[in-house]
C-alpha cells in the first residue's frame, strides 16, 4: 500500500486505508525520533521549504524538525502580512519558490485554499500545514495518532470537541478524519461558534458542555482566539469561559479514563483550566511528539509518490 | 519458467547448524556476540541461530531486528515507497560482535544499508554477515563470512526463501525464465 | 444595403408572432415580416433556416468597467462581447472610476459607446454620490444626460432613510431604482453562500438572510414611496417569496435574475474556483429551484447577466483575495437556452425576459419586431453546440464558472439599427 497522491491538502478527501497508512508508518518513525541518533539518510538531497504567511512556531518547527530527521534541507520563509501588499501574489511567491527546485512546499496561510492553488500549478509536493478555516490535516493525523496509541483504536470511540469549532481548521480536519475512522464526534460551543450545517458532517452539535462530555472517551479542547472576543460571537471571555472551560470537575463527566486533548498553545483559565492542561489525563505534550513523527510519516510516504 | 527447490526443510537446518558452529568457532565462543536479523526472513534465520547457539553453547545470544527501509539507496529514484516498519535492537552495541544475517546475498546493497543504519545505533567492534544464501552478482565489495549455500544464478532468476514463521514450508525455490 | 433574412423561426412575443418567415430590413428598421420575401440586388440575404430571429437582445445589468477599470473591460470589448452573445441594448453600472455619479461621467460613456462601441448602450447612473451610500446624486442631471435608471449596484443602500429619499426623488424622474440587495452587516466578511458546502471549505457564509431582509426593506420602501423598485440578481427562495407578494398587492417591483443562479449551486464553489465567487453568492438547490420557479411564473421579469468581467491576475488570487463577479455576456443565451431544453421556459418566455421586458422595465422602444421598429435583431442557432473556452471569449474578463461546459445554442447574427455587429 502506497499514498498515491502529490500533495496533502486536507483530511476530507483521504479514506479509510490511506489514514491507517499514515498512522501506521508514523508508528515506525516514532521509533526512529526515540534513537540516540535520530537521523535517516531517507530524503538526503531533498529541499523543504516552509512557507509560512502566519507566525507557527510550533508548526513550523515541528515541520522543520521532521524533515531534518530525514535528512532533507529545510529552508524556512515567513511572508509576514499577505504577500498582495506587497504586491505579489501567491502564486508568483510560491513558483519563485518552486524555481529553486523545491521538493515539498509546506504552506500555512490565513486564506481557505490557498495550498489548493499551489498544488494545481506546481510540480512540488504540497503539504498544508494549516488554511484559515478550512483544514489542518496533519495535526488531525497526530491527534488520531495519539488517541489510537492511547486507546488501541480510534473505531466506536465517542470524542467531544469544545470551543470555537466555526473558526477551527483543528475542528474540521479531526470531524472528517474521526467519522472516517468510525468515531462519533460530538461538537460543543455558543451557537454563534458552531458552523452552518455541521451536523452534514456526521457529527452532533451540543450546546451544553456537560451533556457533550458525558460519556467521552476523548476530550479535544479547541484553542480560543482572544480576537474573537468584542465581535458577538460571545459576550465575554469571561462569560465563555464560565460557560466553556474545562474544568476538572467538568471532566469529571466524561469517562474515567478520559484523554485530554489540545492543539495548543494553550489559553489557561480560558479554554482550559491549569489544573486539568497539566493534569495526569492530559496528553497535550505527547501531541507534540507525535506530531513529528506524523510528519515524518507524511514526508516519507509523500515523497514516493510525487514526481520528484 | 522452470522452477525448482534448491533446499529443503532439512537442507535449511543443516545449513543454519553449521552456521551456528562456525560462528561460534570463528569467535571463539559466544562472549560479546549479537545477532541483528534483517527485515523479514533475516529475523527468522537470526532466530533459529540463536536457538541453535544456545543448544550447542547453553548460552544466550541476544536477536536484534533491522528494517533498512530508511536506509536504502533506490528510495527517491522508484515511484512507490515499501512501508516501513520499526527497527529493534533492545542492545548497545557499543563493543560488541554483530553477526548480520539475511536470507539471500545479491547486490550487496541492503547490507550496505544495513551496516549503515548499525552504525548510527552504535560502535560495534566487529560487523560480520551470514546468509542463507549467496546467488552472487554483487554490485559493492561485500562478502558473507557464513554461507548456507552458494547458488549460481542468472541475473533474472528469483530467488524465494520460504520460511515456516511466515506459514509456509521451509524451502528455497529457484524461478529462471 | 438592405438585410433579408430569409426563412427563420421568427420569435416576437410582444406582437405574439412564432411562425417562419422572412424579415426585411430597410433604413435600419424592420420593413416587412411575409412568407417569400424575394431576393432584390440591393439587400444582402441571410439564411436562418432553423434558425431563430428574434428582438435584439437587453441587458439590463452589465458592468463594462470604463472609466477607471479598463484592465478588466472597456467599453469596446465589453460590447464586442455583448454582441457575441446576442445583446443589442446593454445597460452599464455605474460603479465605475471616477463613479457615474454626474452627467460628466454619463456624457463620457455615451461618447465612448457613439465612437467604439458595437452596441446600444445605456448608462445607469447613480443612486448616491460615489455609491457611498450617503447623500443622493442629481437624478434630474443624470436623466438629462442619458441615464435610463439608477443603482449602487456592486454595494446596497444601507442608510434606510437614504434609500427612502432617493427612490422618492427617482419616481419624479420615472427612473427605476435598481437594488442590489444585501445587509452588509449580516454579509459580513463572507465570500459565499453559508451552510454546508462553506462548512466544510471553511469559507466564511453569507446568510440567504443578507439578501432577504433587504429585499424586504425595498419593497416596504417601494410602497411608501410608490417608486419603481427593480430588485437586481435574486438569488434566494426567500427574494423570491417577498417579489410574488410585493407582486400580488400592486407594489411597483420587477426582478432580474442572472443565468448562474438558475445553473448553478455553492457545490461549484468546491476546489476553491474563484470565479465562482460572486455577490450574492451561488445558493442551494432549494434557492435554484425557487428561482427557476419564479422566473417561469413571471415573479421574476427579466434575466440579466451581471457581467462583471475581472482580470485573470485578480482572480488566481486565494479564494478570500479574489473580487466578486463573473462574466455572463456570452454564455448567456446558451444557458438560457438550457432552461428552455428542460422545460423551465417556453422559447416565447426565454425571448419576452431577455428583450420585450427588459425593454418595458427600462421605457424603451425597443424588445419587438413591429414593422417600423428599429432593426435591433438577434439570430440565434439553437442547435449550434460549442465548448465554453475562456480565451476565446470576446470580452477581457474571462471568469466564467463555465469553463468546458458543453453548450447548446449560439448566436449567428446580431444586428444593431440594421447593421450586423457580430456574424457567428
Amino acid at each position: 500500500m502506497e499514498l498515491k497522491r502529490k500533495d496533502l491538502l486536507d483530511i476530507k478527501g483521504l479514506d479509510r486505508e490511506e489514514i491507517e497508512l499514515i498512522l501506521d508508518t508514523a508508528e515506525s518513525f516514532k521509533e526512529v525520533t526515540g534513537r540516540e541518533i535520530k537521523k535517516v539518510p531517507t530524503l538526503r538531497g531533498k529541499t523543504v521549504v516552509n512557507l509560512f504567511f502566519e507566525p507557527s512556531t510550533r508548526t513550523r518547527t515541528s515541520f522543520e524538525i521532521a524533515a531534518k530527521r530525514l535528512s532533507a534541507d529545510v529552508i524556512n520563509f515567513s511572508v509576514s502580512g499577505s504577500s498582495v501588499s506587497k504586491g505579489e501574489t501567491l502564486l508568483d511567491t510560491a513558483r519563485n519558490i518552486e524555481a529553486m527546485r523545491a521538493d515539498f512546499i509546506i504552506i500555512r496561510h490565513p486564506a481557505s485554499g490557498a495550498p489548493h492553488i499551489l498544488a494545481r500549478n506546481l510540480r512540488s509536493s504540497v503539504i498544508n500545514a494549516g488554511d484559515g478555516l478550512h483544514e489542518h490535516p496533519t495535526q488531525a493525523l497526530l491527534d488520531m495518532f495519539t488517541i489510537r496509541e492511547r486507546k488501541g483504536k480510534i473505531e466506536g470511540l465517542t470524542v467531544a470537541i469544545i470551543g470555537d469549532i466555526a473558526h477551527s481548521r483543528v475542528a474540521r480536519s479531526n470531524i472528517y478524519g474521526l467519522t472516517r475512522m468510525g468515531a462519533r464526534v460530538r461538537v460543543a460551543g455558543p451557537p454563534a461558534l458552531i458552523p452552518a450545517e455541521v451536523e452534514t458532517l456526521g457529527v452532533s452539535v451540543f450546546y451544553d458542555m456537560e451533556e457533550a462530555l458525558s460519556g467521552a472517551d476523548v476530550i479535544m479542547v479547541l484553542r480560543i482566539q482572544l480576537e474573537r472576543q468584542g465581535k458577538n460571537y460571545f459576550p465575554t471571555l469571561r462569560e465563555f469561559a464560565r460557560l466553556y472551560c474545562l474544568t476538572q470537575e467538568r471532566a469529571g463527566h466524561a469517562k474515567g479514563d478520559a484523554m485530554i486533548m489540545h492543539p495548543g498553545p494553550v489559553n489557561r483559565g480560558i479554554e482550559i483550566s491549569p489544573e486539568v492542561a497539566d493534569g495526569l489525563s492530559s496528553v497535550i505534550l505527547e501531541q507534540v511528539t507525535n506530531g513529528v513523527a506524523v510528519r515524518m510519516a507524511v514526508l516519507y510516504l509523500l515523497s514516493g509518490s510525487g514526481e520528484i | 519458467m522452470s522452477e525448482k527447490v534448491i533446499m529443503d526443510q532439512l537442507g535449511i537446518g543443516r545449513a543454519l547448524s553449521r552456521i551456528s558452529h562456525e560462528i561460534i568457532e570463528r569467535n571463539k565462543g559466544t562472549e560479546g556476540l549479537v545477532l541483528v536479523g534483517i527485515r523479514t526472513c533475516g529475523i527468522h534465520l537470526a532466530r533459529r541461530i540463536s536457538e541453535k547457539i544456545r543448544e550447542i553453547e547453553k548460552s544466550e545470544v541476544p536477536v536484534g531486528i533491522l528494517d533498512i527501509t530508511l536506509y536504502r539507496d533506490d528510495l527517491l529514484t522508484k515511484k512507490g515507497h515499501p512501508a516501513v516498519r520499526k527497527t529493534d535492537i533492545p542492545f548497545d552495541l557499543a563493543g560488541t560482535v554483530v553477526v548480520l544475517v539475511d536470507d539471500v546475498l545479491y547486490t550487496g546493497r541492503t547490507i550496505r544499508a544495513a551496516m549503515d543504519e548499525l552504525m548510527d545505533f552504535g560502535r560495534p567492534a566487529m560487523i560480520q554477515l551470514a546468509v542463507l544464501i549467496d546467488r552472487g552478482h554483487r554490485e559493492l565489495p561485500i562478502r558473507a563470512d557464513y554461507v548456507g549455500k552458494g547458488v549460481p544464478t542468472s541475473k533474472t532468476a528469483v530467488i524465494k526463501v520460504l520460511l515456516s514463521e511466515e506459514g509456509m514450508e521451509d524451502r528455497v525455490i529457484l524461478r529462471e525464465d | 444595403m438592405n438585410l433579408l433574412i430569409k426563412n427563420g423561426r421568427i420569435v416576437d412575443p410582444v406582437n405574439h408572432v412564432d411562425q417562419v418567415a422572412d424579415l426585411l430590413i430597410a433604413d435600419g428598421k424592420v420593413r416587412q415580416i411575409a412568407q417569400e420575401i424575394p431576393v432584390t440586388p440591393d439587400a444582402e440575404a441571410i439564411d436562418a433556416t432553423g434558425q431563430w430571429v428574434v428582438p435584439g437582445l437587453i441587458d439590463v445589468h452589465t458592468h463594462l468597467r470604463e472609466p477607471g477599470f479598463e484592465y478588466k473591460e472597456t467599453i469596446r470589448t465589453g460590447t464586442m462581447a455583448a454582441a457575441a452573445g446576442g445583446f443589442t441594448t446593454i445597460c452599464c453600472m455605474p460603479n465605475t472610476k471616477p463613479v457615474n455619479d454626474s452627467q460628466a461621467v454619463t456624457e463620457f460613456i455615451l461618447r465612448k459607446a457613439a465612437t467604439e462601441g458595437m452596441v446600444n448602450v445605456l448608462p445607469v447612473g447613480a443612486i448616491t454620490k460615489g455609491c457611498q451610500g450617503e447623500e443622493i446624486t442629481e437624478m434630474g442631471d443624470l436623466r438629462e444626460a442619458g441615464c435610463i435608471a439608477v443603482s449602487d449596484d456592486g454595494r446596497p443602500v444601507m442608510n434606510s432613510a437614504v434609500m427612502r429619499r432617493a427612490m422618492e426623488y427617482a419616481s419624479m424622474f420615472h427612473l427605476p431604482v435598481i437594488s442590489h440587495c444585501e445587509d452588509t452587516n449580516l454579509a459580513e466578511e463572507g465570500v459565499m453562500n453559508e451552510g454546508r458546502v462553506s462548512t466544510e471549505l471553511g469559507l466564511r457564509g453569507i446568510p440567504n438572510a443578507s439578501e432577504d431582509v433587504m429585499a424586504a426593506r425595498d419593497i416596504e420602501l417601494a410602497a411608501l414611496t410608490n417608486a419603481h423598485l427593480h430588485i437586481a440578481h435574486v438569488s434566494t427562495q426567500g427574494s423570491v417569496e417577498l417579489i410574488r407578494r410585493a407582486k400580488e398587492e400592486g407594489i411597483r417591483v420587477t426582478a432580474e435574475t442572472c443565468p448562474h443562479y438558475l445553473v448553478l449551486t455553492d457545490e461549484a464553489v468546491t476546489g476553491y474556483n474563484t470565479n465562482t465567487k460572486i455577490k450574492p453568492p451561488l445558493r442551494t438547490l432549494k434557492d435554484v429551484e425557487a428561482v427557476r420557479k419564479g422566473l417561469r411564473e413571471g415573479v421574476i421579469d427579466v434575466i440579466a447577466t451581471d457581467h462583471a468581467p475581472h482580470a485573470q491576475v485578480e482572480k488566481e488570487m486565494e479564494f478570500d483575495s479574489a473580487p466578486f463577479g463573473i462574466t455572463g455576456l456570452e454564455t448567456a443565451v446558451a444557458i438560457a437556452l438550457q432552461l428552455v431544453d428542460e422545460g423551465v421556459l417556453t422559447v416565447n418566455e426565454m425571448v419576452l425576459k431577455m428583450s420585450g421586458k427588459p425593454a418595458k422595465l427600462l421605457n424603451i422602444d425597443r424588445g419587438h419586431l413591429s414593422v417600423g421598429a428599429v432593426a435591433d435583431i438577434t439570430v440565434i442557432d439553437p442547435r449550434a453546440t460549442w465548448v465554453v473556452d475562456p480565451p476565446q471569449l470576446k470580452s477581457r474578463g474571462k471568469n466564467t464558472p463555465f469553463e468546458g461546459w458543453k453548450m447548446k445554442g449560439r448566436v449567428t447574427h446580431t444586428i444593431v439599427g440594421g447593421k450586423v455587429v457580430y456574424k457567428g
